[in-house]
């Protein structure tokens, strides 16, 4: 087994264009994820056409809001693209030089002060997107409304302050300034100070006794209730509060999950494609009967295939890992662990290989073979439950329990994070698939002969 | 390049001189099968097929397509298991030649035959793959890769790797298929220098003029029986009335006669 293999390294040495793309794929997928973790996601560009007069201030219950500072925060969360037209803005979206255009029109200052109003006239922002793309579509419709729905409620929580406001001086008195006056409130608590001070002066058999005492109760309990509804008042800026609690599973970052994904995917397919096209060339050589008449057993000559499987994998892998620490922090602590979930899924994909290759008979026909199996299965693998209906998550279950991608992720998974899944249950399970594609693999060369 | 195959005395005897004139026919067979059969699906592809082969001699296998020559080789080979019948091989290798080159084309011509000397478990992989170096006369271009050589030279090394563990038989299938007539002349003066060494050589082919030519004794298959057993003047002999000119015609009158 050993010449085999060593004439397998000698054949690959001999490929450049193999040997180039197995050295230069790895690094590709490293410097692409590297990248994309250390630069974070990218703002959407969205045009934006202010209508509203410069200087125009925005003022509710006689409060100066800072209109300057709130378009600041806006384009912090989006790219935003000044344009001086809404034909501009609309040209930009029809060409897609910007995922939508944000058009707030000249009368929005006017409504949004309406609100505090005895009138209010509801304000709105125009926005305008091209739908040519699904995915585009949902990123910018997911955008706009979250900014909207933030927008909302911070406007919500200045009408909600002045409200308050208003019950605080109808409650203890003050000020108000109306119409350019300025009037004093009395205020309840005030109402009821007076009239208990007043009370003990009015004779009990005064007429005036009862109708005061209702007085001074109304007094009372009308300040106790809107007291009450200070509170109610806040509530409703935030009706809905978060409690989250976790009652099954600690996922690891979105770094270190994003970085499984990679090395997996670059395991699974510099694995598989070696592994199948090796054994697919025995048989393209006409040197597989030659060697299995007696001089290496088949099950040997699959034993070798997939030893070289995982020896490629885990050169291939931690070369990968190593270009990507580069970018981000790899918890290189847990070597161990990392190469256990490197040679368990290298040896299941090596199988999984192994099987194609046998099936297949071609070096060409096992690459195109395994990378139309391959490929879906990867990308069906990583469909989350919830994104999908029960039946067909079912269904996808299957095909992560079937073949190695799934496990091998979360063994990936598990030996890059410390918060990722255990690793026993994924390593028990490529462990079987290791075997069951190895029997699957050694009946399919029956046909080599 | 040389423009000749080197040979070598055979570990089985030191003779150099062909077989059929030194009178080796003679003694027991080194190769013998009884009642052998092979079926694929419906297809009967060996129907009771017995023969033997002694030592140094060289047995051509011909017959129609799909007459179940390449199939009787495997089996003899051990390649392929008779769904009844028996082989009785010697003690040792049979040395085994695929038709098609069974060689990796990116490894050299050296490494070829190392790799498979090693595989063999020969005493001495590298006084091996020298001397086969030296019988093939492909001693200078030892390390170009073999998918870089004519067709005729990838077919010497497929030879020389079926000779490396010096077998007392070898099974040669459609050797000269695909070689121009000067490489077949090369190729036929090394394996006829074998066979002078004392190598049992059996070979299938379609090309009855070499058949005739090279074959000590000729086995003729048709769908899956062994019809004839003997020389080529034996078996123009054996179709007196057919009036045939030469062994073509002798051959086909044969085989018409049989129903074939």
């Amino acid at each position: 087994m050993r010449w085999l293999f060593v004439k397998d390294l000698q054949i690959m040495r001999r490929s450049p264009l193999l040997t180039a793309i197995l050295v230069i794929y790895p690094i590709a997928i490293a410097v692409l994820i590297g990248f994309a973790l250390s630069r974070g996601p990218a703002k959407p560009q969205v045009a934006f056409f202010n209508e509203i007069p410069e200087g125009t201030p925005l003022v509710i219950g006689g409060r100066q809001l800072d209109i300057t500072g709130a378009r600041g925060e806006l384009c912090s969360r989006i790219d935003c693209i000044d344009v001086s037209s809404e034909e501009e803005a609309r040209q930009m979206v029809e060409s897609g030089d910007v995922l939508a255009a944000l058009i707030l029109p000249k009368d929005f200052i006017t409504d949004i002060e309406s609100l505090a109003s005895l009138t209010p006239s509801q304000p709105t922002v125009r926005v305008l997107v091209n739908e040519e793309d699904p995915i585009k579509a949902g990123l910018v419709n997911d955008r706009i409304d979250a900014l909207i729905t933030q927008a909302n409620l911070r406007l919500s929580e200045k009408v909600t302050r002045l409200a308050a406001n208003y019950l605080t001086l109808l409650l203890r008195g003050g000020q108000l300034n109306l119409l350019g006056q300025t009037l004093d409130v009395l205020g309840l608590q005030n109402t009821q100070s007076i009239l208990e001070a007043i009370q003990p002066e009015i004779p009990k058999d005064s007429p005036f006794a009862g109708a005061l005492q209702r007085v001074i109760t109304f007094a009372r309990l009308a300040r106790q209730n809107l007291d009450l509804a200070k509170p109610l008042l806040s509530s409703i800026a935030h009706p809905i509060e978060v409690d989250k609690e976790v009652v099954s599973g600690s996922p690891p970052s979105l770094d270190a999950f994003a970085i499984a994904v990679a090395a997996t995917v670059t395991l699974m397919f510099a694995t598989v494609l070696l592994v199948a096209g090796s054994l697919a060339l025995e048989r393209e050589e006409n040197a597989f009967t030659r060697l299995t008449r007696g001089l290496v057993a088949k099950w040997a000559l699959l034993t070798e295939k997939i030893a070289l499987g995982i020896a490629l994998s885990i050169v291939v892998t931690l070369l990968m890992l190593a270009g990507l620490s580069l970018f981000v922090d790899i918890a290189w602590g847990r070597f161990p662990l990392i190469l256990a979930a490197i040679v368990a899924g290298g040896a299941a994909f090596a199988a999984f290989g192994a099987a194609i290759g046998g099936a297949a008979k071609e070096v060409r026909a096992s690459s195109l073979l395994a990378f139309m199996i391959s490929l879906p299965i990867a990308f069906i693998s990583l469909i989350e439950s919830g994104t999908v209906s029960p039946a067909l998550y079912d269904v996808i279950k299957v095909v992560r329990a079937v073949f190695p991608f799934g496990p091998a992720l979360d063994a990936m998974s598990g030996g890059l994070d410390a918060a990722g899944p255990a690793l026993g249950l994924p390593i028990l399970h490529l462990a079987i698939l290791a075997v069951a594609y190895g029997v699957l693999a050694r009946i399919a060369i029956r046909r080599f002969v | 390049m040389p423009s000749t195959w080197a040979h070598r005395p055979g570990r089985h005897g030191a003779s150099t001189s062909f077989p059929g004139v030194s009178g080796q026919e003679d003694g027991e067979f080194v190769i013998e099968t009884r009642g052998l059969a092979k079926a694929f699906g419906d297809r009967q592809a060996l129907r009771g097929v017995n023969f033997g082969a002694r030592r140094g001699e060289l047995l051509a296998v011909i017959g129609p397509n799909g007459a179940g020559k390449t199939t009787l080789l495997s089996i003899l080979a051990g390649i392929r298991k008779p769904d009844s019948g028996t082989v009785s091989r010697p003690p040792g290798e049979i040395g085994w030649v695929p038709q098609q080159a069974a060689l990796y084309r990116r490894l050299t011509v050296a490494e070829n035959l190392r790799l498979f000397a090693r595989l063999e478990k020969v005493s001495d992989p590298e006084a091996s793959v020298e001397e086969m170096l030296e019988q093939t006369a492909l001693g200078e271009r030892r390390d170009d890769q073999a998918g870089t050589l004519s067709g005729g030279n990838q077919q010497r090394i497929n030879i020389a790797i079926g000779l490396l563990a010096r077998p007392a038989v070898l099974l040669l299938d459609e050797p000269s298929a695909g070689l121009d007539p000067r490489q077949r002349e090369r190729l036929w003066d090394f394996v006829l220098a074998l066979a002078g060494g004392g190598t049992t050589v059996i070979f299938s082919t379609h090309d009855l003029a070499e058949a005739e030519r090279y074959g000590r004794r000729l086995l003729v298959l048709a769908d899956g029986e062994n019809l004839f057993d003997g020389t080529a003047p034996e078996l123009h002999a054996a179709v007196p009335e057919s009036g045939a000119r030469d062994f073509e015609q002798a051959f086909v009158a044969f085989l018409r006669e049989r129903g074939h």
